[in-house]
């Protein structure tokens, strides 16, 4: 009982984080109908651009208290994955806004392949520390041996915070009806006056933005950062998006948390399962195969709808 | 003899039922038209009876066989070759190509007969050549052969994709409004055309939106409105029915 | 005059071939072993490319997880051919007391079929997805299939897990062992060489192929699925095996080949060389295999002259490059440096 009380609260920190990165792939997907494949590198830039800039912080202001260097260093981070998303659309998707579906896929790549040696020009190859700067204590669960760090609620928290403000952004705002209409519509959309290429360009920051957060929880929870941490969260993010349908806002949240208990879970007891002849360091691979399956057998995910071609 | 029976043909898309109730009737060695106001259901009846999407009931009988119409590539070997709406053709590949790729189920070149390119291989690859060539020739666009395809003049492309669909060696042959888009004279050879691959033994099946094209080369047709069959005959009698006529309201003028 | 340009077609081709044979006798002379090996690593690319040319540039699939396969091939030949599998296994150890030293003809068909198997495996769910759902599905399963390999080496050692399978034996084939140096009449010819030699009869036996799929039955039916898949349904094409054969023979070349490089390099290859098009995948496979090594050579000494040191390592600069030249290529030159013509 305590291992699953214990598997459950890492899912939900897992889970939590995936949902962010989710986030971006599924608003991208909804108004551009394309995988944004560059996302992960950038959520890895902005953990190394939070690291460069705690290193900065603490060298010119040893004194400055935690919160503040924490919030300073997101909203450079933030701001900065959100410019850099703003450029990777208009380099890498923008001019193939027309061009056959294959075309922007091979862009994404290329693009993600760029902003890995740029990372590794910067910051190198090995992996860099990153400071603790959150809280870091255990908390024990009462009527079990399970624990909880205070770094990880509030990972949980925020990114509940963040969720709920954006669902909010999304129903509520003028701009997320227009990001609504996008997705649906991209031609009627723009005769009812919605400048779509402002909207993708905005929905890009967004995602960036979120990325960069999710990248700083990232690398807070495991304490390092380097070129090429994005490449794993991105692609199980993905999976989390597709499965709770992509394209749908709602969806990525829950497939994210939903994606984050079943690798946790699946981890924690595959050795008990398969009698010890799969250790926890086949954690990967339940990502993936829950990625093949949903898009083997509901395609369109828990929360989406059918989809047509969109062709 | 009929060579097509289609029965209780239902098909819903959300709230909207495409498809009541519809049947149609194809006899072996005519031309036979279906027809109807926009929205009516034709292009839907015909998409569902190639397998590009499954009704929710039907009976589907090609030379009184049951044919399963739930895969594309089955309704083909059954026997029903198809044209599209909007022309379909292999853009980058060449008018010759396209044919070419028509004579696929007919031909059976393996992956071993192909990488060692046995002797059987090369005698079916030059068959198919020439079967493509004389596709070509019959249909008029011999002269064009090697252009690509996405380079043809539109009437061309037409005949091409008619070209294509005959290289499988049909029993049906079901076109999707093959007039779309063309100038009377066009249309005059069309009809010419579609007169000689009846002559030659293929049955043909068209949705066409010209009344007066339809009216003059089919022996028979049969008239949708909003789901339902309202009309079925030869063009005398579907012309005069009262029904047709409020359907489309006008028609009377295209006599 | 027909049977003078068909001499003078002879004359062309016969000129390619002995440019062919002396090429990597002029390297070795030119720059050592290194820039040699550099020629064997462009032919081995030059051969990835070319299968991966299949299933991307004929039928138009995007398989970014082609290099599991031929980490599945390599690990069969390391299997067949090492000390490994009879450290791991003590019994075996008495039934081949010499050693498992199966003949390289015997390893290639064998990793071409395991590969092509895993081809299928992958293939058989994944066809119905449409371009970018299948890049990341096959993605997914190279993460997996890496991910075994990595892990395999308990509750049975297959893999020898992140150490990886060592001692393979150097290619074996006519009695010739490829691994040391030939020594014919008083003329002694270096394994490098050998190998160049090796590789590129197994390249040209690939264009071979790919030409003869290209302008096949199959070939032709690929191109279409590629083009118009509903079209070539409609034209009775059962795409979903026509897929899967793509998938298997893609995966069988890439299991042949034996080196490690990863599926975006060969990926770069084959968009920047000319999707589909023989002679500019082969183009771009050497201009991406060799072009880095030049990169190399003058920008590690230049740097050196200007900071004193290497600033940036040379390898990043490569994946760079690959990557500008995805982008570049894709939005300039969408067919390729060198695309197919079709039309006469």
């Amino acid at each position: 009982m305590d291992i699953f009380l214990q598997q459950i609260l890492n899912g939900l920190v897992l889970g939590s984080i995936y949902a962010l990165i989710a986030l971006g792939y599924t608003m991208v997907y909804g108004v551009l109908g394309i995988i944004n494949f560059a996302h992960g590198e950038v959520l890895m830039l902005g953990a190394l651009i939070a690291l460069t800039c705690i290193q900065v912080l603490q060298y010119f202001f040893p004194d400055l208290p935690v919160l503040i260097t924490i919030l300073v260093v997101l909203v450079v981070s933030i701001s900065s994955c959100a410019v850099i998303s703003f450029y990777i659309e208009k380099l890498a998707y923008r001019p193939l806004r027309f061009a056959p579906r294959l075309a922007p896929l091979i862009s994404a790549i290329g693009m993600s392949i760029l902003l890995q040696t740029i990372a590794m020009m910067i910051w190198g190859r090995t992996p860099l520390r990153f400071p603790q700067l959150l809280p870091n204590q255990a908390i024990l669960i009462p009527y079990s041996t399970a624990t909880i760090t205070t770094k990880e609620i509030i990972i949980i928290v925020v990114s509940l915070v963040v969720m709920i403000t954006l669902l909010v952004l999304v129903k509520k705002t003028k701009f997320g009806r227009a990001i609504r209409a996008t997705s649906e519509n991209p031609q009627v959309a723009g005769l009812m006056g919605v400048n779509t290429n402002r909207v993708i360009s905005y929905t890009f920051m967004l995602g960036g933005g979120l990325a960069a957060l999710a990248g700083f929880m990232i690398a807070s929870n495991y304490g390092s950062a380097h070129f090429y941490m994005g490449f794993t969260p991105g692609l199980k993010a993905f999976t989390a998006a597709v499965l709770g349908g992509i394209g749908n806002i709602p969806g990525a949240m829950l497939g994210g948390l939903l994606l984050g208990l079943i690798e946790s879970l699946g981890s924690g007891y595959i050795s008990e399962l398969t009698g010890g002849v799969f250790g926890s360091n086949y954690q990967d691979i339940f990502a993936f195969i829950v990625l093949i399956v949903v898009l083997i057998f509901r395609p369109s995910g828990l929360l989406g709808e059918k989809q047509g071609d969109r062709a | 003899m009929a060579l097509l029976e289609i029965t209780g043909v239902n098909k819903r898309f959300g709230g909207l039922q495409a498809l009541n109730d519809a049947h149609l009737i194809v006899p072996k060695g005519l031309i036979v038209g279906l027809i109807g106001p926009n929205g009516a259901g034709k292009t839907s009846f015909f998409n569902v009876m190639t397998g590009l999407y499954p009704a929710d009931s039907g009976v589907f009988k090609l030379n009184s066989q049951i044919y399963n119409p739930s895969a594309v590539d089955e309704v083909l070997k059954a026997g029903i070759a198809r044209t599209f709406q909007n022309i379909r053709l292999f853009k980058e590949m060449t008018v010759l190509e396209n044919v070419m790729v028509g004579r696929h189920v007919r031909t059976s070149a393996g992956i071993f007969s192909t990488i060692f390119k046995t002797s059987s291989q090369i005698i079916e690859e030059k068959q198919i050549v020439d079967d493509a060539m004389r596709l070509l020739a019959y249909v008029g666009i011999e002269n064009e052969a090697h252009q690509v395809s996405k380079n043809l003049s539109y009437g061309s492309q037409r005949r091409l994709e008619i070209a294509r669909a005959l290289a499988t060696e049909p029993l049906l042959l079901a076109l999707d409004e093959p007039a779309a888009g063309m100038n009377q004279t066009e249309k005059k050879e069309l009809q010419l055309l579609l007169q000689k691959i009846c002559d030659d033994g293929t049955t043909i099946l068209m949705i066409e939106h010209d009344v007066r094209l339809v009216m003059g080369i089919c022996s028979e047709i049969t008239v949708l409105d909003e789901g339902r069959v309202i009309a079925q005959g030869s063009p005398e009698t579907v012309r005069k029915d009262p029904a047709v006529i409020e359907a489309y309201l006008g028609l009377a003028h295209h006599g | 005059m027909i049977q003078f340009s068909q001499d003078k077609k002879m004359a062309q081709w016969l000129f390619l071939a002995l440019l062919l044979c002396i090429t990597p006798w002029l390297c070795l002379f030119a720059g050592g072993n290194y820039w040699v090996r550099v020629l064997d690593f462009a032919l081995l690319y030059i051969f990835l490319a070319l299968g991966l040319n299949i299933v991307v540039g004929f039928a138009g699939l995007l398989d970014l997880g082609y290099i599991a396969f031929y980490a599945v091939g390599a690990y069969c030949a390391g299997l067949m051919a090492s000390p490994h599998l009879l450290n791991s296994f003590a019994h075996l150890k008495e039934l081949f007391p010499l050693g498992i030293h199966t003949s390289y003809w015997l390893i290639l068909p064998i990793a071409a079929l395991v590969a092509g198997i895993f081809g299928v495996l992958l293939g058989t769910p994944t066809l119905k997805l449409r371009g970018d759902y299948l890049a990341i599905v096959t993605l997914g399963f190279g993460e997996i299939i890496r991910i075994f390999l990595n892990n395999l080496d308990r509750p049975i050692n297959l893999t020898n897990g992140p150490k990886g399978i060592n001692g393979i034996d150097a290619v074996n084939m006519f009695g010739l062992y490829f691994g040391k140096k030939l020594n014919i009449g008083g003329f002694s010819i270096p394994s490098v060489i050998l190998n160049y030699y090796l590789f590129l009869i197994l390249v040209i036996g690939v264009v071979i192929i790919c030409a003869r799929l290209q302008h096949s039955r199959i070939g032709r039916a690929w191109v279409a699925i590629r083009e118009d898949e509903i079209a070539a349904k409609a034209m009775g094409l059962n795409t979903r095996n026509l897929k899967l054969l793509a998938f298997a023979i893609g995966a069988s070349f890439g299991g042949i080949s034996f080196s490690l490089s990863e599926s975006i390099v060969v990926l770069a290859m084959v968009v920047l060389g000319g999707m589909g098009h023989i002679p500019g995948v082969i183009l771009g496979s050497l201009l991406l295999a060799v072009f880095p090594e030049f990169l190399r050579a003058v920008l590690v000494p230049l740097q050196t002259m200007l900071f004193g040191h290497v600033v940036v390592d040379a390898e990043i600069i490569r994946q760079f490059l690959y990557g500008c030249a995805l982008i570049l290529i894709i939005r300039y030159r969408p067919n390729g440096l060198w695309p197919q013509m079709r039309a006469s």
